[in-house]
């Protein structure tokens, strides 16, 4: 209940901002690097279910999975096959490094994704180059890198289903999640 | 004349046996008996392959005759096996046995009434005799004949339990392939895949294996943890293959006779892409550290670890070649995704694509006189051949998405899958394996329980 509360929220302040489209070397695909990404959504959270990480308040417990989904944005994208990260990603990293700060015991994995139109064993390389990516930023930023570890996912787990670009461009990211 | 084949077959040599399911099978040559009739006009009964779409040749493959009902049950199976192999081959017509005029008991005791055969337009006539033995073990007896030679030209006999009579049919099978194409059979060989269930976001995907039929199918992980990419040893009963072990991504090795699995090294980062060495010593697969993969090789003895590339590009996707003495791989060091070759040792890395698109996972045939590979040309995938030295490309097969070859020991077919959007707004996946001819001709899909994908073919089983 409260979980399809969040995800109607959430789904209801996401906009696809308008987005140039860049033609592409092989692949036909719009890119959307600038596809607003925070805070995203509520859905496909793997650590939202069996645990309780709302207080009394109905509020996000502070350092939480779900305090940094709904208070600060889990998850940056990239460009096909990008592993830069755009102005965007920078500061929705910037925001999460502050976060991560405020709660020094909380340690993160880094998941780096791709979209389904690679082949598997390249995106497996593209996903651990994408999540490195967004580590070695938060690291820079003062986050200590012992408390950032990555984990490359290819294209096995798409976050958006869908045959067209605007779904691959929502599966080319990097996704924090408390551990 | 029978009683004569009978005695020349038990004092024919005894192969060793064949299979670690062992005292299984055991063949014994028969000599050839029935009218070996003077040298004719008639052309060699031979398919002479390398052409892409040969006429299939007529082959008639009569029920084995059983010297009880059950054997005759068997019997039946038996050849309707061997005749769904040859005809997936591509190679061979198999006829309708209902057009058949001998009977099988006749044709078991007396030998083709050649005249009758002759009739149905059929240069190849296989035959074949079950029994069992004083243990209960069944025999299994086949003759090829040359219909317009009048003579035999292929007889072996079989040793096995009653319950093995499918490998049986899939070794008689390759034995009539290579007599009649020159070219070694791959029908006893087996394919090992992932397969995959449920929503496209939420894949169960499990290690399996089965026949290259897709008979005697089972799962050899329960799902609980992702696996992909498995591949074959050349020589040993071992499957290696990407496994997230507690959400770790590391190589594994699972072996097939015994169940177990074992992680490959103790490395700092994600292992991927294995593959092994045409002698099934070393394990070649790509490292990611720092977010750079590049392709290393260890040594299953003495767990010796060798850093081939060095360089910040993806290098990923390693075969090496049937020699050992070349290793193809894919590389974005020049831009985007292509094929480059280096020495075994990791020495002078030489590209060798250079067409429009993309070229991924290389994989060497077996003949060494091919590489197989995935390409993505303007947001299409294909697979394709291309000759080692670059030149020679060939595509042989497209989809929204197809990917991941992998070479019959015989090198004459690949194995892929393909994957096509179903259901509302295109939003699943349905995933499926199929086996082409390198010509490109005899798309087949190969059934499985449920979806498939990263299928690899065994060697020739032991």
């Amino acid at each position: 209940m409260r979980k399809g509360l969040l995800t109607m929220v959430l789904l209801g302040g996401l906009t696809l901002a308008g987005c140039t489209d860049k033609p592409n070397d092989d692949l036909m695909l719009d890119e959307r690097s600038d596809i607003t990404h925070s805070p995203m959504t509520g859905q496909n959270v793997g650590t939202g279910e069996g645990y309780n990480q709302y207080g009394v308040d109905g509020a996000p417990i502070p350092g939480s999975m779900e305090d940094l989904i709904v208070n600060v944005g889990d998850r940056v994208y990239f460009g096909y096959d990008r592993y830069d990260l755009t102005p965007e990603a920078l500061t929705q990293l910037q925001m999460q490094a502050r976060w991560l700060q405020q709660y020094p015991n909380v340690n993160i994995v880094v998941e780096g994704h791709a979209d389904e139109r690679g082949t598997r064993e390249y995106n497996l390389a593209l996903g651990d180059r994408r999540a490195t990516a967004a580590r070695d930023y938060l690291v820079s930023l003062g986050v200590p890198a012992s408390r950032v570890s990555t984990i490359s996912y290819g294209k096995e787990m798409p976050e958006v289903l869908g045959s067209n670009a605007q779904s691959w461009a929502r599966n080319r990211r990097a996704v924090t999640k408390v551990q | 004349m029978t009683q004569l084949a009978f005695s020349n077959a038990q004092a024919a040599l005894r192969k060793p046996s064949l299979h670690r399911l062992m005292s299984v099978v055991t063949a014994l040559m028969i000599a050839a008996y029935g009218v070996l009739s003077p040298v004719t006009a008639h052309a060699e009964l031979k398919i002479t392959v390398g052409a892409g779409n040969v006429q299939p040749m007529p082959i008639a493959i009569a029920a084995f005759h059983g010297d009880n009902a059950s054997n005759q049950e068997i019997g039946r199976q038996l050849a309707e096996v061997v005749s769904q192999n040859l005809k997936r081959s591509g190679l061979f017509a198999p006829l309708d046995p209902r057009a058949f005029i001998q009977d099988v008991a006749s044709l078991s005791a007396q030998g083709p009434r050649f005249g009758e055969w002759r009739a149905l337009n059929t240069q190849a006539l296989v035959s074949g005799m079950i029994q069992n033995d004083a243990d209960g073990r069944l025999r299994v007896e086949f003759r090829l004949w040359d219909v317009f030679a009048q003579s035999q030209i292929e007889g072996m006999a079989y040793m096995t339990t009653p319950q093995n009579w499918r490998r049986i049919a899939h070794i008689i099978s390759d034995v009539i392939y290579k007599r009649l194409t020159g070219e070694d059979g791959y029908f006893d060989t087996r394919v090992v895949y992932i397969s995959e269930d449920g929503p496209a976001n939420k894949r169960i995907k499990r290690l399996a294996i089965m026949d290259q039929d897709g008979q005697n199918h089972r799962y050899l992980t329960d799902g609980s943890y992702l696996v992909l990419t498995p591949r074959f040893s050349p020589t040993a009963q071992e499957i290696t293959y990407l496994a997230y072990v507690n959400n770790k991504p590391r190589v594994y090795l699972y072996n097939i006779d015994t169940g177990r699995q074992e992680i490959l090294g103790d490395f700092p980062g994600m292992t991927f892409a294995p593959r092994f060495s045409p002698d099934g010593n070393k394990v070649i697969m790509s490292l990611a550290t720092s977010g750079n993969s590049d392709i290393y090789t260890m040594d299953l003895r003495s767990r010796q670890v060798k850093r081939l590339t060095d360089n910040l590009a993806i290098d990923t996707s390693p075969s090496y070649s049937a020699d050992a003495k070349r290793v193809v791989f894919e590389s974005d060091r020049g831009g985007t995704q292509q094929l480059y070759i280096m020495g075994a040792d990791g020495s002078n890395p030489q590209r060798i694509t250079f067409g429009e698109g993309r070229y991924a996972n290389p994989v060497w045939s077996p003949r060494g006189d091919l590489i197989a590979f995935t390409k993505i040309l303007k947001g299409r995938f294909y697979i394709g051949v291309i000759r080692p030295d670059g030149n020679g490309e060939r595509l042989i097969s497209s989809a929204f998405h197809v990917e991941g070859p992998s070479w019959s020991p015989n090198g004459r077919y690949l194995t892929y899958f393909k994957e096509i959007p179903v259901g509302p707004g295109g939003q699943q996946r349905s995933a499926k394996l199929y086996t082409i001819d390198l010509t490109g001709y005899n798309e087949r899909e190969l059934q499985t329980p449920k979806d498939g994908s990263d299928p690899a073919w065994s060697p020739i089983n032991p």
